[in-house]
């Protein structure tokens, strides 16, 4: 384990961060990487969570009394449910336009 | 809320675990439905996470917007584009999933780094602990009341364009001409140029 835990000590930030990173990088692979479009919003979803981890991390740990990472975590979290909206309804017109869900067959803009 | 270290720790490694393996589960299981169901668990571990912080406020509305609204979104989406296909075989997909997954590592890595290499100010001054909520609201009606605002004029234009995205027939008749011109124009049934079929008549031109 890379967490260097032992029994009386708080949390260390460290192991927040490691969390974060973990997941991002989970989330940028599956967006890379996945056929279906609704599971690419997933992984954007995952990345938009790493990120807010990172940011409650460290509002937690070196902001104090000032909670501005909070703040920017509601932020996040308002700018995601937007983009998932908005992300889902594309998803759906393009459903109904190419009767398919697969990436790789949405290149219309592309060449 | 304040509790044992040793409580704490043993909440983080569950939460932790949960957590990285539902992601994983949510980039890897071939079935879409039980990802959808694993991003539950993820989004509640982030939750949990959260109280761990102390920021009860935050995770209040992480289960509320999250698990209560965009896991839902999803789970309906993939009822509504729940077609069986199979998706046509890619050459070099292995090879592209090894590439993406190295250059991941590295991303990783250099997080990584990041992350353990920095000297961190910790121990910082001292969290602020229950009072959480109360300063998120002196923050949201004080210093940051214009994204405050802003948010609620993006999630106003969010609504409207998804409304108008998914539906078929918001615009009845054209703007200019008068003509029936709806989203019909861009529906399958006249629609041979989205359709990657070959063109109907050797007259045509390349696409």
């Amino acid at each position: 384990m890379m967490l260097p835990f032992s029994a009386a000590e708080p949390i260390p930030l460290q192991a927040y961060l490691l969390l974060a990173a973990v997941l991002f990088c989970t989330g940028v692979w599956g967006l890379i990487n996945s056929r279906n479009a609704v599971r690419v919003l997933m992984s954007i979803e995952l990345m938009l969570n790493g990120v807010n981890i990172n940011l409650m991390a460290f509002s937690s740990y070196l902001d104090g009394q000032l909670i501005r990472g909070q703040v920017f975590a509601i932020f996040v979290i308002t700018v995601a449910a937007a983009e998932a909206a908005v992300g889902l309804a594309i998803l759906l017109s393009l459903y109904r336009n190419r009767e398919t869900v697969d990436m790789e067959r949405f290149n219309l803009l592309r060449w | 809320m304040t509790i044992a270290s040793a409580t704490q720790q043993i909440c983080f490694l569950v939460l932790s675990v949960t957590l990285v393996l539902g992601a994983l589960g949510v980039v890897l299981l071939p079935s879409i439905v039980y990802s959808a169901f694993l991003l539950g668990g993820v989004f509640l571990s982030v939750a949990g996470l959260y109280l761990l912080l102390n920021a009860s406020f935050v995770a209040a509305a992480q289960v509320l917007v999250y698990v209560g609204a965009v896991n839902v979104l999803i789970l309906f989406a993939i009822m509504l584009v729940n077609k069986k296909e199979t998706m046509a075989a890619i050459p070099g997909l292995p090879l592209r999933r090894v590439l993406s997954g190295g250059v991941c590592a590295g991303l990783l890595v250099l997080l990584l780094r990041v992350a353990f290499v920095t000297p961190w100010a910790v121990p910082g001054p001292e969290p602020v602990g229950e009072e959480a909520t109360i300063r998120i609201g002196e923050h949201f009606f004080s210093d940051y009341l214009l994204p405050f605002e802003l948010a609620s004029v993006l999630l106003l234009m969010a609504m409207i364009g998804a409304i108008v995205l998914a539906r078929r027939d918001v615009f009845s008749s054209d703007v200019i001409t008068g003509e029936p011109a709806d989203q019909g124009l861009l529906e399958k049934a006249r629609t041979p140029l989205l359709i990657e079929t070959p063109a109907p008549s050797p007259t045509a031109g390349p696409r």
